[in-house]
């Protein structure tokens, strides 16, 4: 798997090359802003399979990497961009899932020192899914439910649904709450009749609804 | 502007009838005026001391009057000057002394003058184009049948239905020209008058000198409050988890050999307590300045507030790039608390949000659909928001009726800040 790292923060950015270095990725590593446009777009028929992108990038020290990986994202509809950020702002989130196709992830970048969740979420990127921090979610689930949408769900249709929003398969939800992968199947089964979200076989579209009915 | 006709018309109408009450009172003004006149005529021979002191005052009642009016008709704040030195306990000749060496005395005196002939004369065009007016359109239909070849209005010889239909043509363009004048002409009216209305200039300076040594006080006092604060945060937050990290490695690396899986645990021990000092860090670095903004900018960092509400929260902005750092924080905690009040007190469900910049003034109001009766005497947000446009001389305005709705509405003076800062 080929992956473009964005990260300027040199102890970061080793770090990052010998967790993914050492899970079989080939990393190309850049540390601004405009070199990680040139590395997403100019590589012509070598398109990395994932970008590892850093919110605040030189020169400006803003978000230069968000803008960069949209702006990539804009002219390669689909790249799979996974952000990393010291913070977890809506805003972003928003803006990364804007154009629904998936292929995005944003994470806080002390989900690293996971190392297995880590790559885990690097690989779903990459093969077009859809992975959201948990604090996104849990900051959704606390609004949703001031607003009383998903007071219908019970406990435990909760904490599955807070999974499926970070964007796990059932396979994994079942093994992160230890239930059987059937029991999961029907949690879900209910968590959609009652939040009224039309049946989906796609994974990531099915986490995408699941996003969307939480930040109404 | 000319949308609505009907609040056009009303609003001359209303204007028309202020610069009758304007010209009303500047018939006082010369009688008061000359009363005083009059007084000081007579100090030579001792009258005048008793007489002085309570003219006076009278007069400085009317220009008080006027201020106010100019306020409230023309929202022009004119800063009054010291008031008329009245101490009881001086006799009525020192009394009377202390009033002719005051600056202000002479510039009330002065605009006596001036305000009859000058203001009265002003305000007494609309009034006199609408009656001439009305005098045209109402009246020459139906009298100038009754009169001879003598009969003009303006410049229209009235002695046919003909002319009389010009006459009275011209008669309600008299009356539209002095409606839609009244308002420019009440502008017009305050503004000839406030140079001499206004406290003279080193008293203006000798005032904002106070208020500026005022807030630079508070705002240093803030400043050393809130380093206080992070100092503390970091002590009692990050520091100590750090320090307790170290601790629980120690211990770690001593049971490496013997208790494998004793030191496991405490290893695990270790992620979850360095990443609450992550946590404790994040939250602090949220509460100096939030990344967005530092990112962003003043609009996004709000639009990114409004994402985090439990209300429907709807975001308007009409900003610049980039406002100066310190005022888009400023403006943004203030914000912020606005929001959050309206989130735990109004029982509202929906907020609007307005960010706007024009002529050097940032403008920020919050009106949410709640039930109103906010009181700013209560709880201490409110006057923290306002210590924090203190600083800026910004202003803060809360209206509250009961019933809702309730509107904060926050202004700092700002010029824009130079291109360099722009995010690219």
């Amino acid at each position: 798997m080929r992956v473009v790292l964005a990260e300027d923060v040199f102890l970061l950015r080793d770090g990052l090359i010998r967790t993914l270095q050492e899970h079989g990725c080939e990393v190309v590593a850049v540390d601004n802003g405009p070199s990680l446009l040139r590395a997403l777009l100019d590589d012509g028929d070598a398109a990395p399979d994932v970008a590892v992108v850093d919110v605040r990038l030189p020169p400006t020290f803003t978000d230069e990497g968000l803008q960069a990986a949209l702006e990539a994202r804009r002219r390669r509809p689909g790249l799979p961009v996974l952000i990393l950020s010291q913070y977890v702002e809506q805003l972003y989130a928003n803006e990364l899932l804007a154009g629904g196709e998936g292929a995005v992830g944003y994470l806080l970048k002390d989900r690293v020192t996971h190392t297995e969740q880590f790559i885990d979420a690097v690989r779903r990127v990459a093969a077009g899914g859809t992975v959201m921090d948990p604090q996104v979610i849990s900051r959704l689930l606390l609004r949703s439910d001031a607003r009383g949408t998903i007071g219908s769900l019970t406990p435990r249709e909760r904490d599955v649904l807070e999974l499926m929003a970070e964007g796990r398969s059932n396979a994994a939800i079942a093994t992160g709450l230890h239930i059987s992968e059937s029991a999961v199947a029907k949690h879900t089964a209910s968590i959609f009749t009652k939040l009224r979200i039309g049946p989906s076989a796609d994974d990531n579209r099915r986490v995408l609804a699941v996003l969307a009915y939480l930040k109404r | 502007m000319f949308a609505e006709p009907r609040a056009v018309a009303s609003r001359a109408g209303v204007a028309l009838g202020r610069c009758q009450l304007v010209s009303l009172h500047a018939l006082a003004v010369p009688v008061v005026g000359s009363l005083v006149v009059l007084a000081l005529l007579l100090v030579p021979v001792g009258v005048g001391f008793l007489l002085l002191p309570p003219a006076a005052r009278a007069l400085r009642g009317l220009s008080d009057r006027a201020r106010a009016r100019a306020d409230r008709w023309t929202g022009v704040r004119i800063g009054p000057p010291e008031p008329l030195p009245v101490d009881r306990a001086l006799n009525a000749r020192k009394r009377s002394g202390a009033i002719i060496a005051d600056e202000g005395f002479w510039r009330d005196l002065a605009w006596a003058w001036l305000e009859p002939v000058a203001g009265g004369l002003l305000v007494a065009v609309p009034l006199a184009l609408v009656e001439y007016g009305v005098f045209g359109a109402l009246v020459q239909p139906f009298i100038w049948q009754l009169l001879d070849d003598g009969n003009w209005y303006a410049f229209v010889p009235v002695h046919s239905t003909a002319t009389m239909g010009a006459a009275l043509v011209l008669g309600l363009v008299f009356l539209a020209a002095g409606l839609l004048a009244a308002p420019a002409t009440l502008r017009l009216h305050t503004r000839m008058s406030r140079p001499l209305l206004s406290a003279p200039r080193r008293i203006q300076l000798a005032r904002r000198v106070e208020r500026l040594t005022d807030t630079r006080t508070r705002a240093l006092d803030a400043q050393a409050a809130e380093l206080r604060r992070i100092e503390r945060d970091l002590h009692d937050g990050a520091q100590a988890r750090l320090v307790a990290l170290g601790m629980t490695l120690d211990r770690a690396t001593r049971l490496l050999e013997t208790d494998p899986a004793a030191a496991r645990e405490l290893l695990l021990d270790v992620r979850r307590t360095s990443e609450g000092a992550l946590q404790d860090l994040r939250d602090l670095v949220h509460g100096i300045h939030p990344p967005v903004l530092a990112d962003r900018g003043l609009g996004d960092a709000v639009r990114s507030l409004a994402l985090d509400s439990f209300l429907d929260v709807h975001v308007e902005t009409r900003l610049p790039d980039r406002l100066p750092a310190p005022v888009e924080s400023a403006t943004y905690f203030a914000v912020s608390e606005a929001l959050a009040n309206a989130a735990k007190h109004s029982g509202a469900r929906a907020v609007g949000i307005a960010l706007t910049h024009e002529n050097g003034l940032l403008r920020a109001t919050v009106t949410d659909d709640g039930h109103g009766g906010a009181d700013p005497a209560r709880g201490t947000g409110l006057a923290g928001v306002r210590q924090r446009l203190d600083t800026f001389d910004g202003t803060l305005d809360l209206h509250s009726p009961q019933g809702g709705p309730t509107t904060v509405t926050m202004e700092i003076p700002c010029a824009l800040s130079s291109p360099k800062t722009s995010s690219s």
